[in-house]
């Protein structure tokens, strides 16, 4: 199929399902209205809430602030994810010890975790950053860990035999081993660092967001959680385009980079 | 010979203990010396430990019993003075051909503005001048061999151990490979240690042929020199008479190990 056929087939879904929000929710069918604007609102105020947003400027605020708590998130968790998946891997003892605590928090939902941060960090950046973080680190972590431990072993003769050393290993092989592993969790992180600050955000805070969907929530304000559900979706969908731009730039020695996902 | 020995191995034996605690022998007391610059094929059956024995000649293996001398001295850790060309791809797949092979340098301490025109000068020896900023994943399996062996060839080691390094191409890249291998190998010499289970292969490039039993407890069972003259083609060299000769000499006594080798592992499938 061409590519300006699937985008005219891509955006008539889109159409269609938006057209029918609008009748549904405003014309009566057999004398009532399937779609009641209380709980469904219509995309006609869904789409001047978002307009009013982006004209009185408030939006930008609140999009920094869960960009940033994202980024954060990404950047901690990913570093400590990389330093302790390097770490267990070189140092099986440590893993086998740890391997059960591991297990145990990873396996915890990390959501119970929002009070606690809010207790602790309070209700600023930080606790939904430390949200973020619990969940970016695991992912990074076990890839590391896995692109550490799979070396393919020829390749890892192959460089002793060409006299590395360990150290050598480390920055020719181990290294972009395990880089390459991460950045093919780079989708799946990123969106865990984005999850990690809304959720936050939803729990406790003064802005972001999670706080701008949670507050129009409050009042009943059904255009505002749909219009704060549309413009982070569109806010997700522009950083995971960035992202794969910085995929394919990383990854070009990959067969296939979009198909290594772990 | 005159010439100082490269790589003997003395009563070689090389044993692995198993899951279960028994101890399995791959190969019993192997005795072998390659001179310097001399090119010694070793032939078998599959799985009769050739591959085993190169790995202890290049030091990834320690034999259970025996010794290996590497020119005249006991071989303590890795075999510094050889260049091993695996059968599996071995290359860095996150660099390109040309960092492939300055890599090889750069190990060393070469300043990489260095190391690179040189290995652009080995690529193109391999015939991959245009290929350098290719990724592994972008080369044929044929090129890839190239690589790996611009690769090996560019620290000058004084010894090649090849481990069945064409195995996995077709039959006229293979040809192709040998014939490439055999130019290089030409200009200085290297003492060369090449392990295949194709014996065609190994008489038309070795100027020894060495055959091993089936295993396990493998042995070296035969040792014939090839007299064929150099340079050699390895497509001409295949019509020759003597070649037909030596192939029908050999094949006699390999033919029973392969077939050996073949009922062991099935009988093994079968116990298991």
């Amino acid at each position: 199929m061409s590519r300006p056929t699937l985008f005219a087939l891509q955006v008539l879904v889109a159409v269609v399902c938006i057209v029918l929000w609008q009748v549904l929710s405003t014309v009566p069918v057999f004398g009532k209205i399937l779609l009641p604007p209380f709980f469904f609102s219509n995309p006609l105020d869904v789409f001047s809430q978002i307009v009013k947003w982006f004209a009185s400027g408030v939006i930008w605020k609140h999009l920094g602030i869960t960009l940033a708590e994202s980024i954060l998130a990404f950047v901690i968790g990913s570093l400590g994810g990389v330093l302790v998946g390097f770490w267990f891997a070189r140092q099986p003892l440590v893993a086998a010890v740890f391997d059960p605590y591991v297990k145990m928090v990873n396996a915890l939902p990390r959501v119970v975790l929002a009070p606690i941060f809010a207790l602790w960090l309070g209700l600023g950046i930080w606790s939904k950053v430390a949200l973020g973080v619990t969940l970016v680190f695991f992912i990074v972590f076990f890839n590391v860990y896995q692109g550490v431990k799979e070396v393919s072993r020829t390749v890892l003769d192959n460089g002793r035999m060409l006299g590395m050393s360990e150290r050598q290993l480390m920055q020719h092989v181990y290294w972009p081993s395990a880089l390459s592993w991460m950045f093919s969790s780079l989708h799946t992180s990123v969106g865990f660092a984005v999850v990690g600050a809304v959720v936050g955000e939803y729990l406790g805070s003064a802005a972001g967001l999670g706080y701008l969907i949670q507050q129009a929530e409050g009042v009943f304000d059904v255009a505002g959680v749909f219009a704060g559900m549309f413009v982070l979706s569109a806010f997700v969908i522009l950083i995971d385009y960035g992202v794969t731009l910085v995929e394919r730039r990383l990854l070009v020695w990959r067969p296939t980079a979009s198909d290594g996902r772990g | 010979m005159t010439m100082p020995t490269a790589v003997a191995l003395e009563d070689a034996k090389v044993a692995f203990r198993l899951g279960d605690g028994r101890v399995y022998t791959a190969v019993e007391k192997a005795h072998l010396a390659v001179a310097q610059g001399e090119f010694v094929a070793i032939v078998g059956p599959t799985g009769c430990g050739k591959s085993t024995l190169l790995n202890v000649a290049a030091g990834l293996l320690k034999p259970a019993a025996g010794s290996v001398k590497i020119f005249e001295r006991p071989l303590a850790g890795l075999n510094r003075e050889a260049g091993y060309l695996f059968q599996a791809d071995a290359l860095f797949p996150w660099k390109t051909a040309l960092d492939n092979v300055a890599i090889g340098l750069e190990i060393k301490g070469t300043p990489r503005a260095e190391a690179l025109p040189l290995a652009q000068k080995w690529l193109t020896s391999v015939g991959l001048g245009a290929f350098a900023n290719r990724y592994p994943h972008m080369l044929s399996g044929g090129q890839r061999k190239r690589v790996a062996l611009a690769q090996v060839l560019i620290r000058d080691p004084k010894i090649l151990l090849m481990d069945e390094p064409f195995g996995p191409l077709d039959a006229q890249t293979r040809q192709v490979m040998g014939n490439l291998l055999l130019e290089l190998w030409n200009a200085d010499r290297k003492a060369v240690l090449f392990v295949t289970h194709d014996l065609e292969e190994a008489i038309a490039l070795a100027d020894r042929v060495v055959i091993m039993s089936a295993g396990p407890s493998s042995r070296i069972i035969g040792d014939w020199r090839v007299s064929l003259p150099r340079p050699r083609d390895i497509f001409e060299v295949r019509l020759d008479k003597e070649f037909h000769a030596l192939h029908r000499e050999i094949w006699s006594v390999l033919k029973d190990e392969v077939m050996k080798g073949y009922a062991q592992s099935t009988h093994a499938a079968e116990a298991v």
